[in-house]
């Protein structure tokens, strides 16, 4: 069986192709169509197994453009795949921490990996990678730089939660003199704390998977796990653990229909 | 409009060119919410028109009543006694206030960061937008939360405020209270209109409104069938006409729609699949043209029973006592009615978290949303002690915040369909 998964994300669109022993992956930049990315990504990763269309048995679409895309079977949305994705990746989770471009959540999950609670950031971008990113510019590096220029440095307060004024408050910084690494740690506390008040009020679990583009920034996750008090695994390939959820998810329905044709047979 | 009202609303002084803007804005926002709709009742055809003449006939009508010297008066609350202007021969009308507009104007006079509903209102007075505002004599406020009753100052200044002084707890002396703020406002009513009030007009308006509230929770019993016979959305925008139109008409007509209800109900027809997630929405009131959550929520597949709401179940879900044998019987029945409305400027309020875990198991409601208003300090916070109460009764909440923009649709989009999958698998 062949199954794939589409997380069409606010920066990054991934897509995860499995069979019934392996899987595989390819992430492009959403760039301004949601539409176009998805349909190139899902082209280009069956392009590179030499398949086609017809022998997929069934496509899951995620991620905020999941509604755009025509070709899936089933659009689900990115909190229950990347529980699934995170369930599979790391063993026993229960609580599952999501950053990603412009959202953050947190999950508690079952045995099963499904999800049993909750919590979303509001539409404000604190505590997302868009955060990170809007600090980068002024900062005048790159996103996936971050961790390594903070690391060690003594983190500053940023105490604006506003992505606006928070970006006022680091050129007044910067005016001010502070080195670079330490404000970029206090970016980093400042996301990591945002998030840790999410898990704080849904009921902490035992294991918790970071998952998302902005669990490869190691600075986050240091100030999640000392904010929250415990440790905090990063799931291998952070940023897939959508679309591979949405792939074993896209798997589950194809068995479940299997299963039904097999009892009007 | 079927009409020409642009003498009508000039001579209401309205800004006519933003008044042109909300209304080719309003019928956009229908369409894309309502006619796409499947299986709706036939019988919603009179509520698409008064929608359709949204500022146009009850204006008119409005007007027919002022030239015979009968007085409109506005209301932003469901704690103002609509039977008490009846009975003096006004005419009450709920101001809406649910859209995003003269926010400029608005914040010349109010914190930028304030209720979407203080806004909207004192935006639309300041903007001269609305037809029902400027048609009103006097506006009767209240103090239910700390944003209105400072607001009702500054409205003042524009038109007459009349101050009802709501308790904010509900004991003996709190009853007291409020039993004279009602019989105040007889009085201020007779002076205001110079009629009246008189133990049979009131007890013809206790009738009449009552006759409203009827068929309003008659409604709501047809829809704890499955498959529920009318979406939320339909049942919303009932619940916000019930507000401002005509109460004769709108019980006559409203009985026809449970009428046709009641057909489908035993013939099995449904606007869902019987299988499709129930809900029931708690909080803030939802005032037209506002139907972005309930929007999301059914075009996510599930369907709304229930409106924990001031423009919903609150509104109409007790009746006034019709016994009283005088005037000031029929004031303690009033009053009572009144103060038994369980909203979140009450401390405590248990009774709205008792009522939560009732609803959901007489309308066998696969979970609840909470949705409040951003800045709405008694329903923010109150979402904790209704998230205490419903996890200990195993009822799936999902608590959201929002406004009148639109930016955050994808968003809750996210939020709501996540939810409603987590609710399948457990339903699975």
């Amino acid at each position: 069986m062949i199954t794939v998964g589409i997380d069409v994300g606010s920066i990054t669109t991934k897509a995860v192709l499995l069979t019934d022993t392996t899987w595989q992956s390819l992430l492009l930049p959403t760039g301004c169509s949601p539409r176009e990315s998805g349909k190139s990504v899902f082209e280009q990763i069956l392009n590179r197994a030499g398949l086609s269309p017809a022998d997929v048995n069934y496509v899951v679409g995620t991620g905020y453009g999941r509604i755009s895309l025509p070709f899936i079977d089933k659009a689900i949305t990115e909190i229950t795949c990347h529980a699934r994705g995170a369930h599979h990746l790391v063993n026993g989770t229960d609580m599952v921490v999501d950053i990603g471009g412009q959202d953050s959540k947190v999950i508690l999950i079952d045995e099963q990996g499904s999800v049993m609670n909750f919590a979303m950031n509001d539409k404000c971008a604190a505590g997302t990678g868009r955060f990170l990113q809007v600090m980068a510019a002024v900062l005048g590096a790159d996103v996936s730089e971050l961790a390594d220029l903070a690391r060690g440095a003594e983190s500053v307060q940023i105490s604006s939660m506003c992505t606006v004024f928070a970006e006022s408050e680091v050129v007044s910084l910067l005016a001010q003199g502070v080195p670079k690494e330490r404000i970029i740690a206090g970016i980093h506390r400042s996301v990591a704390s945002r998030v840790a008040s999410m898990a704080e009020r849904l009921g902490r679990g035992e294991r918790l998977t970071f998952t998302g583009g902005v669990a490869r920034n190691d600075g986050v996750r240091e100030f999640l796990s000392r904010e929250l008090g415990q440790e905090i695994t990063v799931a291998p390939e952070p940023q897939l653990a959508g679309a591979l959820g949405a792939a074993l998810l896209a798997r589950d329905r194809c068995k479940q229909t299997l299963v039904t044709l097999d009892e009007i047979h | 409009m079927s009409n020409d009202y642009r003498p009508m609303w000039e001579s209401l002084g309205l800004d006519l060119e933003s008044h042109d803007q909300l209304l080719k804005a309003i019928p956009q926002a229908f369409g894309g919410v309502y006619m796409q709709q499947k299986n709706r009742p036939a019988e919603m055809e009179y509520f698409d028109f008064v929608v359709s003449e949204i500022h146009g006939l009850r204006i008119q009508e409005l007007q027919e009543h002022k030239s015979r010297g009968g007085k409109v008066v506005g209301a932003f609350c469901i704690f103002v006694p609509e039977e008490i202007v009846r009975a003096a021969g006004g005419i009450c009308v709920g101001l809406c206030s649910g859209a995003e507009i003269g926010t400029a104007q608005a914040e010349k006079v109010l914190p930028r960061n304030i209720c979407p509903l203080i806004k909207s209102f004192m935006g639309f007075k300041l903007g001269h937008v609305c037809p029902y505002f400027e048609s009103c004599d006097m506006v009767v406020g209240e103090t239910t939360c700390d944003g209105k009753k400072k607001a009702f100052e500054i409205l003042n200044d524009y038109i007459p405020v009349h101050m009802m002084e709501t308790p904010q707890m509900k004991r003996e002396k709190d009853k007291v209270l409020w039993r004279s703020e009602v019989r105040d406002f007889v009085t201020e009513m007779q002076q205001f209109t110079g009629n009246q009030v008189t133990y049979d007009s009131l007890q013809r308006a206790i009738i009449d409104v009552n006759g409203k509230r009827k068929v309003l929770a008659r409604l709501a019993e047809l829809r704890k069938n499955i498959p529920a016979p009318i979406s939320g959305k339909d049942s919303l925008l009932i619940e916000q006409i019930a507000m401002y139109d005509d109460v004769d008409r709108f019980t006559e007509q409203t009985t026809k729609l449970c009428d046709e209800l009641e057909k489908r109900t035993r013939a099995g027809l449904g606007v869902q699949e019987p299988g499709a997630l129930r809900i029931i929405v708690s909080g803030t009131p939802m005032a037209v043209p506002n139907w972005k959550v309930p929007h999301i929520i059914e075009s996510s597949g599930a369907v709304i029973v229930a409106e924990e709401l001031c423009t919903g179940l609150r509104y109409f879900e007790n009746t006034v006592d019709e016994d009283g044998s005088d005037l000031e019987q029929q004031v303690d029945a009033l009053a009572k009615r009144y103060l038994d409305i369980d909203c979140a400027c009450f401390t405590p309020n248990d009774a709205r978290t008792d009522k939560l875990v009732k609803l959901a198991e007489e309308y066998q409601a696969d979970g609840i949303i909470h949705c409040s208003l951003a800045f709405c300090d008694p329903y923010l916070v109150e979402a904790n002690r209704v998230e205490k109460v419903l996890k200990e009764h195993n009822i799936p909440l999902l608590r959201i915040e929002t406004d009148y923009g639109q930016e955050d649709s994808g968003q809750l989009k996210t939020r709501v369909e996540a939810f409603f999958e987590m609710l399948a698998a457990k339903k699975a």
